[in-house]
């Protein structure tokens, strides 16, 4: 009876022995997020997104499970590089999600590239991460700022066929790049940037600059980033400059995070962004409603980023099946990716790690009493370069606040 | 034209918002040599006790009133069961821990507000009544900047007649031009304190709501405005109350000026009138000794 | 305590036989934030003048060293020597302006200066690459070393801030020291003995400065980059309750002091999201328990413990 019994015991191990090597370590990704400090408010939308995503494959990829690390690096710099550390050191990452800030994503290429782990940007938008700064580790999932900003300045001189434009944007590289790009390309069809106004980014109040705005100008170009947009659109219409000099943005001047917060003073705002809430697609229905249900708000950039960057991952590992352990085949797999469906859209990789996708030129309305980013145009296969030869782009110094220069300012 | 009536006029708001603000970082900071670097967190907090209170169906008045309150109190608790025990130290020892527990305390808060209240950046609504803009010779003008300006200046009077035509003004006064002379000819030292500390933290929440239309409530708003109150109170002097409303119009103007008329100075703008004063003059425009 | 100085010595050099490189890489922030915090603390706790910007010294130092190694040219320490100069420069013409007042006032003063050169920083985009700072620094290879395992680094640091560590102490204890802790607590009298208080004390604010220039030195080439947010007003903030929490005046006290924040900032963090709410009541407990700070305060608590049980 007892030998029967053993022997049934040691054969059931036998065949379970094969299941239990074959459970595998988890995928550890390593998180990193801001909790602390102003922006918090990017970083709680990253994790959201992120977690939609966990949430609708299990908390599984490629038959293994996912450990995700978070890390708060209270978007200070030098706490990101430590924390990436800490990832990949001590918590043995096998991939980076993050940072939220591009500063931030700078401060630890040199340290990426040296260890040597795969790392995803969710929202960083630095331009130079995937132009003149190459890691052969580091893919974005979002856009670049001036990717942005670009098809808006087209549309902006082709379409709307404004001829003297204004731009004010906070002066910090995020403001600068996505001016730059909307003004080159404004400019290369015909248009004008007659004035440019560059407000500190943690100004109390945008009172003295909606002063200076010339009031002859067709429209005003608005670069804001985090509460900035929030802030001035109000006081823009205090000062009862709405409709009276129309607004075209960033993407973060009308995102979704803050929008909810916005009233009527952001009706009939335009903007350029990779992603919007309103976007009707089968994938980005399915996406908000989701994300609707469980933090009652709409997903805009960072939630967007963090989900898109799930996905690049999931793609990657069923091309490896699984073996994230294999890096060099990895990141091959991860550079190849491309999504065909999905909240943003179909989305490719360049050469250079940053993705090819649509451009949505917003408006912002009001349906069922809720302020949305209404898709007015879509720009497909936008690159980082617009219609520029990479090679030319990349000769040129980056996109700051001097270049190019500003040749028609009054 | 226009334009330099508007900032003119965008001058004269920034400095009305500025008086609202540092006032009560002066009347500390006069009376109890406290120098209470949680101030900017106090306004924070205020803005959004009084977000809330809007947010539950209650009125301007009310909710401004909610949010001086909110902030008397937990500086009310401050004052006695903190800062109290300070009073024993010696010195050099007490103003080091004075610095150590108010920025404390300024994280506290500040990361409080972050949890209950959320990252997310939230707009004051305008009280309908005090709504709209003026328009006038071509220019429009938000009618609340104004209005903030009038507050200031009638919280100023206020200020004034309280501290010149009251008894308890009058044990303020004696207590900011000298401590000890007061306390030995009888004055209720500790009960002032506590008015005082409660009087400065109240406007500095109030302050918080009736700059909320116009700043915004966010995370950060802190370290944004505590920098701004101490550069007031330092270039119109110490202890003198006449010099945080001076000095308030008169960074308001430079500042709203300086922006735009030397863009490339715009992050020091701030900071070059108060070194220049400083250098020449420590103790400030009015102050009453230095510092 | 005579017992606790070797032991703490050894205990310093063998910080690199720890398992894990992060918590080894955690002991070269230590040190580098206790160089900075035993730098203010000569200012805060020896001459007495609170300063709120003295992460503006770090800065500059930093900066210096990136500029001079990346685009400049030079080699690792020719680029830091001419950093410690132009930092030392840079406090010696501060120092003048900040000491037109005591008090609230220099507080001020230094607060302006600090968010000034912030704002340089931040601007001047084509001298310090603006908000995105500067990347791409190498670390320095002493003698052929190579320093880019966190061990060798560590021993790096420590070969570093043991001497300026040293050269505070010898300040604080040689007569100009003495002058200085006197000019601090009886300003007058030492005037009336024949102390020049000014130079005592701009002198003192220079010294302050070169040591915060040490730490930013080690700071840069620990990180690899440098941005404008390490010269904020919030950094300038943490080393000075980094040298109140951890007893001002006292040798040991900034270095107690600059481990507590480190630790909270960087180990605490990953398990409690609430940490800088914890920092904030650190804090305060400290000021209502032990007011004098955690090295006195332990000092205390340890004294008192012995004498209670013999």
């Amino acid at each position: 009876m007892t030998r029967r019994f053993f022997v049934l015991v040691l054969l059931s191990m036998l065949v379970a022995a094969p299941a239990v090597a074959l459970a595998q370590e988890p995928i550890r990704v390593g998180f990193l997020t801001v909790r602390s400090g102003p922006l918090a408010a990017g970083g709680r939308q990253l994790e959201e997104g992120f977690q939609i995503f966990i949430k609708e494959r299990n908390g599984t990829l490629s038959g293994r499970k996912l450990e995700v690390i978070y890390a708060d690096t209270a978007g200070q710099p030098a706490l990101t590089k430590t924390k990436t550390q800490e990832l990949v050191e001590r918590n043995r990452a096998h991939i980076i999600i993050g940072p939220l800030a591009a500063f931030e994503a700078l401060a630890i290429n040199d340290y990426i590239k040296q260890v040597e782990v795969p790392i995803i940007s969710s929202s960083a938008a630095a331009e130079d991460l995937t132009q003149r700064k190459l890691n052969p580790w580091f893919i974005r999932a979002v856009g670049t700022s001036a990717q942005v900003t670009q098809p808006i300045g087209e549309y902006a001189a082709k379409v709307l066929r404004y001829k003297r434009m204004a731009t004010i944007a906070d002066d910090f590289a995020y403001g600068h790049e996505g001016t730059s790009g909307f003004q080159r390309v404004f400019e290369d069809n015909g248009g004008k940037v007659v004035q440019k106004l560059w407000p500190p980014l943690n100004v109390a109040d945008y009172g003295s600059y909606i002063a200076q705005i010339k009031p002859n100008v067709d429209a005003l170009y608005t670069g804001f980033a985090g509460a900035n947009g929030l802030r001035f659109l109000k006081q823009y219409a205090e000062y009862g400059l709405k409709g009276k000099i129309p607004v075209l943005g960033n993407m973060t001047n009308t995102d979704e995070g803050i929008l909810k917060s916005m009233g009527d003073e952001a009706l009939g705002a335009l903007s350029a962004g990779w992603y919007s809430a309103a976007n009707d697609t089968p994938a980005n229905r399915k996406f908000v409603a989701a994300v609707r249900a469980e933090f009652k708000a709409d997903p805009g950039y960072y939630t967007a980023g963090a989900y898109t960057a799930g996905l690049f991952l999931e793609a990657a590992l069923k091309v490896v099946n699984g073996k994230i352990e294999d890096k060099p085949a990895f990141m091959k797999a991860l550079r190849r990716v491309r999504l065909t469906e999905g909240p943003i859209g179909p989305m490719r990789l360049d050469e250079y790690g940053n993705p090819i996708m649509n451009m949505y030129i917003r408006k912002v309305e009001r349906k069922d009493g809720r302020l949305v980013n209404s898709v007015i145009h879509t720009y497909p296969e936008t690159s980082q370069f617009w219609t520029y030869a990479p090679k030319a782009f990349l000769a040129n110094p980056v996109y700051s606040r001097d270049f190019p220069p500003a040749k028609n300012i009054e | 034209m226009a334009f330099w009536v508007i900032q003119s006029l965008n001058g004269l708001a920034l400095g009305g918002l500025l008086f609202l603000l540092s006032s009560g970082f002066s009347l500390i900071f006069g009376l109890m040599r406290v120098a209470n670097l949680t101030h900017g967190a106090y306004f924070m907090l205020g803005a959004y006790v009084g977000l809330s209170a809007l947010g539950a169906g209650l009125d301007f008045a009310t909710a401004l009133l909610a949010g001086g309150l909110a902030v008397a109190l937990f500086g009310g608790l401050v004052e006695r069961l903190i800062l109290r025990r300070l009073a024993a130290r010696p010195p050099a020892q007490r103003t080091l821990a004075q610095v150590l527990v108010t920025l404390g305390l300024a994280f506290i808060i500040a990361d409080g507000c972050l949890w209950i209240w959320g990252g997310d950046p939230m707009p004051l609504p305008v009280p309908a009544a005090l709504g709209g803009a003026v328009r006038a010779f071509g220019f429009v003008f938000p009618f609340y900047r104004l209005v903030v300006v009038v507050i200031a200046l009638l919280v100023a009077l206020a200020l004034w007649l309280g501290l010149e035509r009251t008894r308890v003004g009058a044990m303020i006064r004696a207590g900011v031009d000298d401590m000890e002379m007061a306390a030995g000819m009888g004055l209720p030292v500790s009960r002032l304190f506590t008015t005082v500390f409660c009087l400065g933290a109240a406007l500095a929440g109030m302050g918080g709501v009736l700059g909320g239309p116009i700043l915004s409530v966010y995370p950060g708003l802190d370290t944004d405005m505590l920098p701004l109150a101490l550069v007031v109170v330092i270039l119109g002097g110490i202890g003198s109350l006449l010099g945080a409303f001076v000095g308030s119009f008169i960074i308001g103007f430079v500042y709203t000026f300086g922006q735009t008329l030397l863009p490339d100075l715009a992050y020091v703008i701030l900071f070059l009138p108060m070194v220049l004063v400083l250098v020449l003059r420590p103790r400030g425009l009015f102050g009453t000794r230095a510092a | 305590m005579k017992l606790g100085a070797p032991v703490f010595a050894v205990a310093l050099l063998l910080v690199p036989l720890i398992p894990s490189p992060y918590y080894v890489n955690v002991a070269s922030q230590i040190l580098i934030a206790a160089v900075f915090a035993s730098s203010l603390n000569l200012l805060v706790g020896y001459a007495g003048l609170t300063s709120l910007g003295h992460a503006a010294y770090l800065g500059v130092a930093a900066y210096a060293v990136a500029w001079l190694t990346t685009l400049g040219g030079l080699g690792h320490l020719a680029a830091a020597l001419v950093a410690l100069a132009v930092t030392t420069a840079t406090a010696a013409c501060f120092g003048v302006l900040a000491l037109r007042g005591t008090g609230l006032a220099f507080l001020m003063i230094t607060l302006a200066l600090g968010q000034i050169l912030w704002g340089i920083a931040y601007r001047w985009v084509s001298l310090t690459g603006g908000d995105n700072g500067i990347t791409g620094l190498t670390r320095p290879q002493p003698f052929g070393f190579d320093l880019t395992s966190p061990g060798a680094f560590y021993y790096f640091t420590l070969a570093i801030a043991a001497p300026t560590a040293a050269a505070i102490a010898l300040y604080v204890r040689s007569p100009l020291g003495a002058a200085v802790q006197g000019t601090r607590d009886q300003p007058r009298r030492m005037s009336a003995l024949g102390h020049n208080v000014w130079m005592v004390n701009w002198i003192t604010f220079v010294f302050a400065g070169t040591g915060a220039g040490v730490a930013g030195i080690l700071f840069v080439y620990y990180n690899q980059f440098i941005g404008p947010q390490t010269l904020n007003l919030t950094n300038s903030a943490e080393v000075l309750l980094m040298v109140i929490s951890g007893g001002a005046g006292t040798l040991l006290g900034p270095i107690i002091g600059a481990a507590t924040v480190v630790i909270l900032k960087n180990v605490v963090s990953a398990y409690i999201t609430r940490w800088v709410m914890l920092l904030g009541a650190v804090f305060v407990l400290i000021v209502v328990f032990m007011p004098e700070g955690l090295g006195p305060g332990l000092h205390r608590l340890w004294h008192t413990r012995s004498k209670s049980t013999s």
